[in-house]
């Protein structure tokens, strides 16, 4: 059990809105790690803070090497936590580059990698040295993960004429494609079918058994319960619980927030008083 | 009479392609960042002097084969142009980046206004000219005692231009920077969040098209052989309107906008006044653009999330 992200003390303030507030978890590596809470519970702000969207207000969030080093996520510009921190994510609403092919886009996620090999470019264009080895492997990376997602005979089509569920398939697998250690996903069962839902918690299961922990942002709770590990539970910006699926399911503090109790209190504040 | 308007034909395209080539620079930076990098034009004027310049120097030296000093003098200006196009990037755009949509707009009028003066206080702002580098032609046809003739320059500057948009084009949809400017232009923060260093491949899209701006100087100055520090302006202007007729965005539609304009020049100073060229250019623009607000080419926005 070693610690894979560590996210301490972490605040994210909108001007006087505080979305986030002191939140401190683990993400264990090679786990399914669950953040779940009611609508505006702030899921989606901590994913936005640990993947360089937004820089953090307070706090620090931490990636855990294999080789014990550490790496501060919050002090890397946005790029660099792809190429350095191994970071990766999904949308919820769907973020493909619509106008290029489904195996283009698998190709920019490994950008880099490619890109150091060209020679400035100039090999690439010449066909030459290394490049056409890298490109190779590329290309066989991409078809691995298109296969896996069952997109492979839509290569070449524009990612924007895939169907919706097709396409959140082909966003986890170009996340994959970057080669990452923690792979955030948010809501990828959104929208999708029960038989869609159920191949997607195999796909799921398939990123982890190739090593890639995973930090998923779910509702559908059929998916959080039968496939995470570990679940974080959000509500107004603060973590109000953290266990084991079975320790989730009867912890009162979550059942009172999804049923809406202590709202009551929130009632006694005038609203003028904000 | 058909030998006229075949030599007018010739005239146009060959006046297209350099238009086309310095479409591609404005049409790629608007592409990827949504600005008009009102320099460009002048960056193309850059490269004429440069191209004087390094030919001036081999007549001086006594070498005597023109031919190969204008390769040189192609090589040295693609060169330091792209480094004028970095620099540009690098100081007047990229510290307002973020900042309001006119902020860079304003900025890029400041650097094409710099560098006139630069060139002007440097190079002096008299007219430049050269000897005609390639002379002769052949003959195509003749009719009516009127001559087609298609010059050696000509025939440069077409395939010169084709062999750089074939390059430009392979670099674009097959290399992994080109693959990056596109995602850059559908979702910068997303290919950044796979890890590509958007503002190094911002300053890239500026080298080449600054490189192609050199390429268009060049054969602008070895097929007028005359030169000003305010050629920039005047045909950064048209190349700008050829973007926007071919579809700003689109790099077809910045070829094809510029051979259009070259053409519609080249014919209404053949068949009407010549005086009054630019304002058939500028009409049929407008026309385009009333009835294809998005131009010929270009894709109505996409709407992003």
């Amino acid at each position: 059990m070693t610690a894979l992200l560590e996210v301490r003390d972490l605040v994210m303030r909108f001007g006087g809105l505080t979305a986030v507030s002191r939140l401190s978890f683990t993400a264990v590596r090679g786990e399914i790690t669950a953040v779940i809470g009611p609508n505006g519970a702030g899921k989606t702000t901590v994913f936005n803070c640990i993947t360089g969207f937004y820089r953090p207000s307070e706090g620090e969030i931490t990636i855990h090497r294999e080789d014990q080093s550490t790496l501060a996520l919050h002090r890397l510009p946005g790029f660099a936590i792809a190429k350095r921190g191994r970071v990766a994510r999904t949308f919820q609403n769907i973020r493909l580059f619509g106008g290029m092919t489904v195996l283009e886009n698998l190709m920019v996620a490994q950008h880099n990698r490619l890109q150091a090999a060209t020679g400035f470019t100039l090999l690439a264009v010449l066909g030459l040295g290394r490049y056409r080895h890298v490109e190779a492997e590329a290309l066989e990376r991409a078809k691995y993960w298109l296969d896996a997602t069952g997109l492979t005979k839509r290569a070449d089509e524009p990612a924007a004429s895939l169907p919706y569920g097709a396409q959140r398939r082909l966003e986890i697998a170009r996340a994959m494609c970057t080669d990452p250690v923690l792979l955030c996903l948010d809501e990828p069962a959104a929208g999708l079918n029960p038989r869609e839902s159920e191949e997607l918690n195999a796909l799921l299961l398939k990123i982890r058994a190739a090593g890639c922990s995973l930090l998923l942002i779910e509702h559908d709770m059929g998916v959080v319960m039968k496939i995470s590990d570990h679940i974080i539970v959000l509500d107004h910006g603060k973590k109000i619980a953290d266990g084991t699926p079975a320790e989730i399911r009867t912890n009162p503090a979550v059942i009172a927030a999804y049923l809406g109790e202590g709202d009551d209190d929130d009632l006694d504040v005038p609203v003028a008083a904000q | 009479m058909i030998a006229y308007a075949l030599q007018q034909l010739i005239n146009g395209i060959t006046l297209g392609m350099v238009y086309g080539l310095i479409a591609v620079g404005y049409t790629m930076v608007y592409g990827i960042i949504g600005m008009i990098n009102f320099a460009h034009g002048d960056v193309f004027m850059v490269g004429a002097y440069v191209g004087i310049i390094v030919l001036t120097a081999f007549s001086g030296m006594g070498i005597a084969a023109v031919p190969v000093g204008l390769l040189v003098a192609l090589l040295v200006s693609v060169a330091l142009c792209g480094v004028y196009g970095f620099t540009i990037e690098r100081a007047a755009y990229r510290p307002l980046r973020g900042s309001f949509r006119l902020a860079p707009l304003i900025s890029a009028i400041g650097m094409s206004i710099l560098l006139e003066n630069f060139v002007q206080t440097s190079q002096g702002a008299k007219d430049r000219a050269i000897p005609e580098p390639i002379p002769g032609g052949f003959t195509i046809m003749q009719q009516h005692g009127f001559v087609v003739q298609m010059s050696y320059m000509q025939i440069a500057i077409i395939v010169t231009t084709l062999v750089t948009l074939g390059i430009f084009t392979y670099i674009v949809t097959k290399t992994p920077l080109g693959r990056a400017m596109r995602a850059i232009e559908q979702d910068a923060k997303m290919a950044a969040l796979l890890g590509v260093n958007t503002n190094r491949v911002i300053s890239l899209t500026f080298v080449i098209g600054s490189a192609l701006a050199a390429v268009a100087g060049i054969m602008f100055l070895s097929y007028y052989g005359v030169i000003n520090f305010f050629i920039g302006f005047n045909a950064g202007i048209k190349a700008f309107t050829a973007a926007v007729l071919g579809g700003i965005g689109s790099l077809p539609g910045a070829v094809l906008g510029g051979l259009l304009i070259g053409l519609i020049e080249s014919f209404w100073s053949g068949y009407a006044t010549i005086a009054y060229k630019d304002v058939a250019v500028y009409s049929i623009l407008a026309i385009v653009l009333m009835f294809m607000p998005t131009g010929l080419l270009g894709r109505a926005d996409i709407e992003k999330v």
